[in-house]
């Protein structure tokens, strides 16, 4: 508590760190997209991918950190930040879905034991985001209660938050059932597999973080 | 056969954050699906999730959390758990939360009709049985 504090109060205080040292985290539950999302960003702004994108979950099941992240938006107008790409936050941990999917038992073990960690961690660095952008498929139903937590938790921090609706390409996906689920936040749709709507997306992002 | 263990608000009342958590998860560890009244806090709930990851294991695979509120839509489950609980009273905290091992409590959320079809279940259902080869 008193170092999240100290932490805290140096970050904004401390006159050299000033806006470069801003992290902005993508959180979800497993296989929202936010690694896909992740590497769009990269791609689009740096021309280089950061993270791993599976179909099968838990792929993120260590922090990863792209720094200096640089986006311009229309006006010419700067943005930078380091970019978080964070493990899927879930309540269990699917080893039948390991198994199913074809990864080998040992394999499917040492997946799940990390994946418990990654779990951990994501929730650790919660503490140290200044702003997130909340990933989810937007094929599913948004009122599960890993959702919830997590975005209650982000309030509880007093972190803003911006909801990305993933996977609009799809003919499932469905953009106001994540707008009735969360009314109070900005929900954008993408498909950050394909690009689309990415430049409202970083519109969006501007607007957090100004 | 799968039981459900009620926990009134003033038996967690006085608990501090961490064993509350530990009470709570070491009955749905114990195969029961705990059903409390009120909710927990914000982050309550997050270190419900990281203590869940630390005992996660072979036998152990998760939980699954919901929370059920007492909104017009859903005022029939409530009903419908009220009258499961007649004998207990329930505050003015509002909600239930259910915790329980993952495969269960799904179900129940989705169709909260179904929770003494699943009272009844037991492990001989073909459903579970499948479960448990694959360990
Ligand atoms: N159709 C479609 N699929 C997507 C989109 N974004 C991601 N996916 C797919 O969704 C799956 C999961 O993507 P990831 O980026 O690995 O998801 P994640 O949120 O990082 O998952 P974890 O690391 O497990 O937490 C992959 O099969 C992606 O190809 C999208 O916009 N449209
Ligand atoms: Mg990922």
């Amino acid at each position: 508590m008193v170092k999240t504090f100290f932490r805290k109060f140096f970050k904004k205080f401390n006159p050299f760190n000033k806006k470069a040292n801003l992290k902005v985290g993508l959180y979800g539950p497993p296989n929202g997209g936010k690694s896909t999302l992740a590497n769009r960003i990269c791609m689009d702004w740096l021309g280089e991918e950061m993270s791993s994108v599976s179909h099968i979950s838990h792929e993120t099941r260590e922090i990863k950190i792209k720094e200096q992240v640089t986006i311009k938006n229309k006006k010419g107008k700067e943005l930078m930040f380091s970019l978080v790409d964070t493990p899927g936050i879930a309540t269990k941990i699917d080893y039948e879905e390991f198994l199913k999917k074809g990864i080998k038992r040992t394999e499917a073990k040492k997946r799940a034991k990390e994946a418990t960690k990654g779990v951990i961690d994501a929730i650790k660095w919660l503490d140290n985001m200044d702003f997130v952008v909340v990933v989810l498929d937007a094929t599913k139903d948004p009122y599960s209660q890993v959702n919830i937590t997590i975005i209650g938790n982000l309030q509880a921090r007093n972190i803003p938050v911006l909801i990305a609706a993933n996977k609009v390409d799809l003919n499932k996906a469905s953009i106001d059932a994540i707008k009735a689920a969360f009314p109070q936040y900005e929900v954008v749709g993408i498909s950050a597999k394909y690009g689309k709507n990415v430049e409202d997306f970083y519109d969006n992002l501007f607007k957090l973080v100004n | 056969m799968v039981t459900f263990q009620f926990v009134p608000y003033q038996d967690i009342e006085a608990l501090t954050s961490a064993k509350r958590i530990n009470k709570l998860l070491n009955i749905v560890k114990g195969d029961r699906i705990v059903i409390m009244e009120g909710r927990l806090r914000k982050e309550e709930e997050a270190d419900l999730i990281e203590i869940t990851m630390e005992e996660i294991g072979s036998k152990f695979r998760g939980i699954e959390l919901s929370v059920i509120y007492p909104d017009k839509t859903k005022l029939d489950a409530m009903q419908k758990l009220r009258s499961m609980f007649t004998n207990m009273i329930l505050g003015d905290r509002q909600g239930l939360t259910i915790i329980g091992p993952a495969s269960i409590v799904k179900r129940i959320e989705k169709d909260p009709d179904k929770i003494e079809l699943f009272t009844k279940d037991n492990v001989n259902s073909p459903r579970y049985r499948g479960k448990r080869k694959n360990k």
